[in-house]
């Protein structure tokens, strides 16, 4: 069942003013429970404007979002509702710190939920777990620690609301490859382990492919495409004439197709990559 | 939310307007609001509302504009006309009930005030929308440096005012981006006592004033690397010079300036 929906929605930003911009243009998505979806597309594709429809930050101009099949901007309970189901990590979540120590600062979604005292602090010290923050760390303030600790701790405030659909927006902008591996690693145990539902918006698919399972490319405010990792690297030159770039193995997979070996072009990891050229082998001379 | 204010906004463009020499707007500004208030009769202020339209119309500001900027002080306009109908107590009574006396010349004085207020708003926002905030602080520079025994320290509090105005855009954006970002977290803003609401903004503005913090160290930094050393010395990029339209502009307030003495002198009476 498709957790999440969205009908012919449409957003606008200044209506009725000559500076009226049409940010989304009737979306259509339908993603289904437990699935990692990865959402790509340049600047000013409408990628934030998308998600920050699913938690209800912001009312569409004409459409719907239905969040467990329940239209979220039917009542306002519903749409409290949303925001707790659906949990949203902004870009550089880390400055929007501001408690006294990392442990007040992650139970403060958790309280807005007006759960028990327990019922926090269990959810503070798994989410705080998961992100590999210790317990020294809670007791310090946020501002003293690192940036990627900092990161860190803020993915945890989201986490530690347990929402069913988790979505982060460019969780590793700024990161160096250390960090950025690290926070993809624990975005990946995290959907193993709760089973929730994941969405990475990212405009570089080169990280996002290997843990990815669905790909939403957006361009110019409308929906290109929803489909598995797979078949929408098959378009990988549809997707760079979009102006995003794919990653470096695809591009060889695909320079190598243009020379004239048969190999698939939808190839976005090593890994796989080394499979193609090992089934290849026995069929062309010379390799 | 905070994205519809347009007052103190620039809107680009090429008009005669935006043209002039801004030490010239600043001080014509300044005289239209003096003569404004200068003003006895329907017929003086009538011609400072023709002036006004004409300086709108050489502009090229859609009205549109000029009409948004009046409204973040529309509830200011109401209670002005409502107090100055119910305050003024002369001419014929045309409405009596209890305590409430509606004369025509109380609707007059209303009326009155109101366009007073309108056409002080529309001037000085035709300030701000054909000038930009960095012309602005030039100009109050430029106008301020006869005081020479603080001459540093005018370069040093026109430099604060051009840096406070620019980031002012910079700190509305963060301001909705934290809010979206606590919101998210279920920050409820609008529900509550007004100390509950007070307190639900803490985890706005201490991200606010960390980044703001920060941002100030950087922009320091980055005027230091450029070798910025405070206004001793200094020379500029763009020179201010007058132009003729500027000589017309002058012209034109003066002749409107005189207008309006001369009607209040031939009409001594609101009407």
């Amino acid at each position: 069942m498709a957790i999440l929906k969205t009908e012919n929605l449409t957003y606008c930003y200044s209506t009725g003013t000559p500076f009226e911009v049409t940010a989304l243009d009737n979306a259509n998505i339908e993603i289904d429970d437990g699935e990692l979806v990865a959402v790509i597309g340049h600047t000013g594709s409408g990628k934030s404007t998308l998600i920050q429809h699913f938690n209800g930050l912001l009312k569409p101009t004409s459409g719907k979002v239905l969040v467990d099949g329940k239209d979220i901007w039917e009542s306002k309970a519903s749409l409290r509702e949303a925001r707790f189901k659906v949990g949203l990590c902004f870009q550089y979540p880390e400055y929007q710190l501001f408690e006294e120590t990392s442990y007040k600062d992650i139970a403060f979604g958790p309280k807005n939920m007006k759960l028990s005292e327990e019922e926090i602090d269990r959810r503070v010290r798994k989410a705080a777990e998961f992100v590999g923050v210790t317990d020294d760390m809670l007791e310090r303030s946020p501002f003293d620690l690192s940036g990627g600790e900092k990161r860190r701790v803020a993915i945890a405030g989201v986490m530690a609301m347990e929402p069913k659909i988790l979505i982060l927006d460019e969780p590793t902008s700024g990161l160096d490859p250390k960090g950025r591996d690290k926070i993809l690693g624990l975005i990946k145990e995290y959907r193993q382990e709760t089973g929730s539902t994941v969405m990475i918006v990212s405009h570089s698919m080169e990280d996002v492919a290997k843990i990815a399972t669905k790909v939403l490319v957006m361009n110019s405010s409308k929906v290109m495409s929803y489909d598995t990792v797979d078949e929408t690297y098959k378009r990988a030159d549809e997707i760079m004439q979009m102006g995003l770039d794919v990653p470096q193995i695809t591009k060889i997979f695909m320079g190598l197709h243009e020379k004239g070996f048969p190999v698939r072009t939808n190839i976005y990891t090593v890994e796989q990559g080394i499979e193609e050229i090992k089934r290849i082998r026995g069929q062309v001379n010379g390799l | 939310m905070m994205k519809d204010i347009t007052i103190g906004q620039y809107f680009p463009g090429n008009s005669v307007i935006h043209r002039m020499d801004p030490r010239m707007k600043l001080v014509l500004t300044f005289l239209y609001i003096i003569v404004i208030f200068v003003c006895k009769n329907f017929y003086s202020l009538g011609a400072m509302v023709f002036a006004l339209v004409l300086m709108v119309l050489f502009s090229q500001i859609p009205v549109k504009t000029i009409l948004k900027s009046v409204k973040p002080i529309f509830i200011i306009i109401v209670f002005t006309a409502i107090l100055n109908v119910l305050y003024t107590t002369n001419g014929t009574i045309l409405f009596e009930w209890k305590f409430i006396h509606i004369s025509t010349g109380g609707i007059y004085t209303a009326v009155f005030m109101v366009i007073r207020i309108i056409s002080l708003v529309v001037a000085s926002s035709l300030l701000t929308y054909t000038t930009s905030p960095t012309l602005i602080t030039d100009a109050i520079e430029r106008l301020l440096s006869p005081l020479k025994f603080m001459r540093n320290s005018v370069h040093t509090i026109a430099m604060m005012m051009t840096i406070a105005l620019r980031f002012i855009p910079t700190l509305i954006e963060e301001f909705d981006k934290i809010t979206s970002a606590q919101k998210a977290r279920g920050a409820d803003l609008e529900t509550g006592t007004l100390v509950e609401r007070a307190k639900a903004l803490i985890p706005i503005f201490i991200p606010l004033f960390i980044t703001s913090f920060r941002r100030a160290y950087e922009l320091a930094y980055a005027m230091e690397c450029r070798c910025y050393h405070g206004g001793e010395g200094r020379t500029r990029m763009k020179q201010m010079k007058l132009h003729g339209f500027d000589v017309v502009g002058l012209v034109f307030m003066v002749v409107v300036t005189a207008g309006v003495v001369s009607l209040n002198i031939v009409f001594p009476h609101l009407i």
